[in-house]
């Protein structure tokens, strides 16, 4: 195995280790996200037909914020114990660090939707008319989409004052584009119609910023 | 350099001057939207200044990425911020616009749904350089740019995609517009090229004196503090 594919995979099974044992973050995010679901099924209370059309909103905003929040203790252990000062000064590429936060918080995302999607099809009584297999790939995608980029603007508020409203005042602006194509594929699923181009543009982004991502994260973290 | 600032001040106050008669008073009123039509010269216009600047933002952080030229960040700074100032205008006096003519103050369509994200979007960039309190924010500044810059394609195919409801665009699109409209629209483009210009080269200015003062600042305190040990 090559050394940065064995760096990630070595700091990626590390954070998902201390998370598994101490299940701090995971809890409260669990509960989080079981209140949010609620709060909008009080706010937006709609039949079955109306449901359909707006419940890709409805889930992916809910996702959005939970992701924040999950997004905003990326590297927080890192700060308290000062790894970034040891990363930089040791041989290991960057890109390495940068993949494995990312890869820990797509997994961490990912739990959180696998459990907030069934509570959204339950309150909603929500039946996709399209093909499900569709979905699936549109929630990989889109939860890659905030996830990349969420990581990097952590990375970046590391030092700015006020460092927890710092990240969504970053990263809301930016994830526009691809937030409008995860909810119109998943509404258009929901609904029945064609998704094909909004997953390709959803593709295309993330593959895009990744690349950006990778590119610039040195020079970010050598900047903090 | 301080004789040409003045002059040129007034040369631009003279063409704005000119182009303000131009766009009241000679251009022809508009056949179905009458004399409120004519906010159009300055909406457009504001419009273009606007993209410009943020074409020049993009292209002094990438210089700054490479070259880490502070002469580079200080325009970035400063184009982002008068970029801003005239992407407001354009958000403004598009409702103002909007609401005698189509009766709505806001719609979600392609042009205004994509320059409110540009501007949220550049925000953000100002809001990372007051708050950030790093040795380095020219750095992660240029980069959030370099982000910023990739996103717009992204923007405008997205929501071109999601809806269209503007009418046709009036240069390079399907509408068509009278050559006298369209010669009184440059006039102001000039013209407000010539103030952004302007606005641009005195915020630099104050910035650049602002870092040296600070420097200045910086320099003494470590002399001092070196001269008289504790």
């Amino acid at each position: 195995m090559s050394a940065p594919t064995g760096i990630t995979r070595a700091t990626l099974l590390k954070d998902l280790r201390l998370e598994w044992r101490s299940k701090d973050a995971i809890n409260s995010m669990l509960f989080f996200s079981l209140l949010v679901v609620v709060v909008f099924s009080f706010s937006f209370d709609p039949n079955a037909e109306e449901s359909r059309r707006i419940a890709g909103g409805l889930i992916w905003v809910a996702i959005l914020f939970a992701a924040v929040v999950a997004l905003n203790q990326t590297w927080a252990r890192e700060i308290r114990n000062q790894v970034l000062d040891a990363y930089r000064v040791s041989p290991a590429p960057a890109n390495s660090l940068f993949l494995a936060k990312a890869i820990g918080n797509f997994i961490f995302v990912s739990v959180l939707e696998a459990l907030m999607t069934p509570l959204f099809v339950v309150f909603y009584q929500l039946r996709p008319l399209g093909p499900v297999w569709q979905l699936l790939i549109v929630a990989a995608l889109g939860t890659w989409a905030l996830v990349v980029n969420g990581t990097f603007f952590a990375a970046m508020s590391l030092r700015t004052r006020s460092r927890e409203i710092m990240l969504p005042l970053l990263l809301f602006p930016i994830s526009i584009p691809a937030l409008l194509g995860m909810v119109q594929a998943t509404t258009n699923i929901l609904t029945g119609e064609g998704a094909r181009v909004w997953i390709a543009l959803l593709l295309s982004y993330d593959l895009v910023f990744t690349t950006a991502c990778l590119i610039l994260f040195e020079t970010v973290l050598n900047a903090e | 350099m301080k004789k040409t600032f003045p002059i040129f001040g007034i040369l631009t106050a003279i063409l704005l001057s000119c182009a303000l008669y131009q766009a009241l008073v000679v251009a022809p009123t508009e056949q179905t939207m009458g004399e409120v039509q004519r906010i159009f010269y300055y909406h457009v216009t504001s419009a273009w200044t606007a993209f410009i600047l943020f074409t020049i933002n993009f292209v002094a952080s990438l210089v700054y990425l490479i070259r880490r030229n502070p002469a580079a960040d200080m325009v970035a700074l400063v184009s982002a911020e008068v970029g801003i100032v005239f992407c407001t205008i354009v958000l403004v006096t598009g409702p103002i616009w909007a609401r005698p003519v189509w009766g709505i103050w806001w719609t979600w369509d392609m042009r205004l749904t994509s320059t409110l994200v540009l501007w949220l979007i550049y925000v953000s960039y100002l809001v990372l350089r007051r708050f950030s309190s790093s040795g380095e924010t020219p750095l992660l500044a240029a980069t959030l740019a370099i982000f910023g810059a990739l996103c717009v394609p992204f923007v405008y195919f997205s929501i071109w995609f999601f809806r269209t409801q503007h009418p046709q665009p009036v240069i390079g699109g399907g509408g068509s517009i009278d050559p006298r409209m369209m010669h009184v629209l440059l006039i102001n483009w000039l013209a407000f090229s010539c103030f952004a210009f302007l606005i641009c080269w005195s915020r630099y200015r104050l910035e650049k004196l602002q870092r040296e003062v600070e420097q200045a600042q910086a320099m003494e305190s470590l002399t001092q503090s070196s001269r008289s040990p504790r």
